[in-house]
């Protein structure tokens, strides 16, 4: 346990440094540079134009679809990271059942593309 | 008190001593990276790039940093301030942090973890959040536009980066990345995996969102996508960030294809020369690359880019995982089988 602590603690050690040197750019150039706001300045950037309206608004479903699909490949990835490190160990089972978990995925994915999710025209 | 001094302050000392060692270089190699990219993109336009501030202009990257941080930091009064700054923030640290379990030579990492690459692997996943946290909390257009873009292009060529990690995983048998490097003391990997080295090098143009990949802040159309709002250095630690990703997208494409550290064949002359200098020749010449590859092909249309990422590359690099696995279970080449 002890080990394992120890080689984590740099990496905390390392984030800490790396916010604090962020905070201290930011702030540099905050006390560094010349501070005078005003109204228009500050207004998004539009163009010119005023701004119409709230630029949150609704946005093309498809993004989300990428999303959702990039959440099933990805855990898809994470779940073949154990099993191609002992692939050795796990020899011609390990390797038929994943064949088959993944054609199970393929099935999937051929479905999902010949319904037109990968599209974008 | 002596206890103290062993146990805690000295140890706290040499980590951060180590650090700091790794640092700054980085961050002086980021600096240059700007000077390098202009100067060879000028070359390749038969131009002169900056060559006015120092000889060479060898001083241009300290000259943008000091006009950078006495620029006024802009926050609209639209935008979440809170959010507005976590972001450039969130991206810098990111790009910085990933190099804890980097090994630059053989023994030299901060931090020998047996999961570097599922760290790595994490850690580049993360970059999304500060494009998209960027995007949102500017409450602009533009801004909204470009982090969307940004966050599926990123999402997209991530699943193939991973399906390519996969196979050199298996070639490895480790997740350690020093163990990486040293399965490819006979061979590196790019050899008998070269399409997904392939792979795995556009798609570290796409995660980097750099040239023909750059939609997310495609001038023509989105201004400058979620960067349209930050001034000064909050825009600044997005620049110095991008820039540390393509250093440490090049490092990681070292390490799991070009054989880190390693010398490209082990004879006299060769290794002679230590194997962090290696290492830094190989990420120069795949940054070298990135630098080439922006002066030379036009930018993709975002219906393009979705089309690679995953009509070629993740059929391809799912393929590829199965063949390799394949052939290393047949021939059982694959590490620690039997016999």
């Amino acid at each position: 346990m002890q080990a394992l602590l120890a080689e984590y603690l740099p990496i905390l050690v390392f984030m800490a440094i790396a916010a604090g040197l962020a905070m201290a750019f930011i702030g540099a150039s905050w006390f560094a540079g010349r501070q005078k706001p005003d109204a228009e300045k500050l207004s998004p950037y539009e163009c010119g134009f005023d701004t119409f309206s709230d630029a949150r608004h609704e946005f093309d479903v498809r993004f989300y679809l990428v999303a959702i699909l990039f959440i099933i490949f990805d855990i898809e990835v994470a779940f073949l990271f154990p099993w191609a490190v002992t692939l050795g160990q796990l020899g011609m089972f390990g390797f038929w059942s994943m064949v088959a978990f993944l054609g199970v995925l393929t099935v999937g994915f051929v479905y999902e593309w010949k319904k037109g999710a990968l599209e974008w025209e | 008190m002596a206890e103290f001094w062993d146990g805690y302050a000295l140890p706290g000392l040499w980590i951060a001593a180590k650090i700091g060692a790794l640092l700054i270089p980085l961050l002086l190699s980021v600096a240059y990276l700007t000077w390098f990219e202009r100067k060879v993109m000028a070359a390749m336009q038969l131009r002169m790039g900056p060559n006015v501030v120092g000889p060479w202009g060898l001083w241009q990257p300290f000259a943008d940093a000091l006009k950078m941080v006495v620029k006024e930091t802009i926050i609209p009064t639209k935008a979440n301030p809170g959010l507005f700054l976590l972001a450039p923030m969130l991206t810098f640290m990111l790009a910085l942090i990933a190099w804890a379990v980097m090994p630059v030579g053989d023994g030299l990492v901060i931090s020998n973890v047996n999961v570097g690459v599922l760290y790595l692997f994490a850690i580049s996943s993360l970059g999304v959040y500060g494009i998209v946290i960027a995007g949102w909390a500017s409450n602009s257009r533009y801004a909204f536009l470009g982090a969307l873009r940004s966050a599926a292009q990123m999402v997209s060529y991530e699943v193939s980066m991973g399906f390519v990690i996969i196979c050199v995983l298996l070639c490895v048998g480790s997740l350690n990345l020093s163990d990486i490097v040293r399965a490819q003391e006979t061979v590196w990997f790019v050899f008998p995996l070269l399409p997904m080295a392939v792979v795995f090098f556009i798609s570290t143009l796409a995660e980097t969102n750099r040239h023909p990949f750059d939609l997310p802040e495609a001038e023509s159309e989105l201004v400058a996508g979620h960067l349209v709002e930050y001034s000064a250095m909050t825009f600044g630690l997005f620049f110095l960030g991008e820039y540390a990703n393509m250093i440490l997208m090049s490092g990681m494409t070292t390490i799991l294809f070009l054989g880190g550290w390693l010398p490209p064949i082990d004879i006299a002359p060769l290794n002679w020369i230590p194997g962090p200098i290696w290492f830094v020749l190989k990420i120069s010449a795949l940054l070298f690359v990135f630098v080439w590859v922006r002066a030379t092909f036009p930018r993709y249309r975002y219906d393009q880019l979705m089309r690679l990422g995953w009509k070629v590359f993740l059929p391809l690099s799912l393929f590829w995982v199965v063949l390799t696995a394949g052939v290393l279970v047949a021939f059982g080449w694959a590490p620690g089988a039997e016999g």
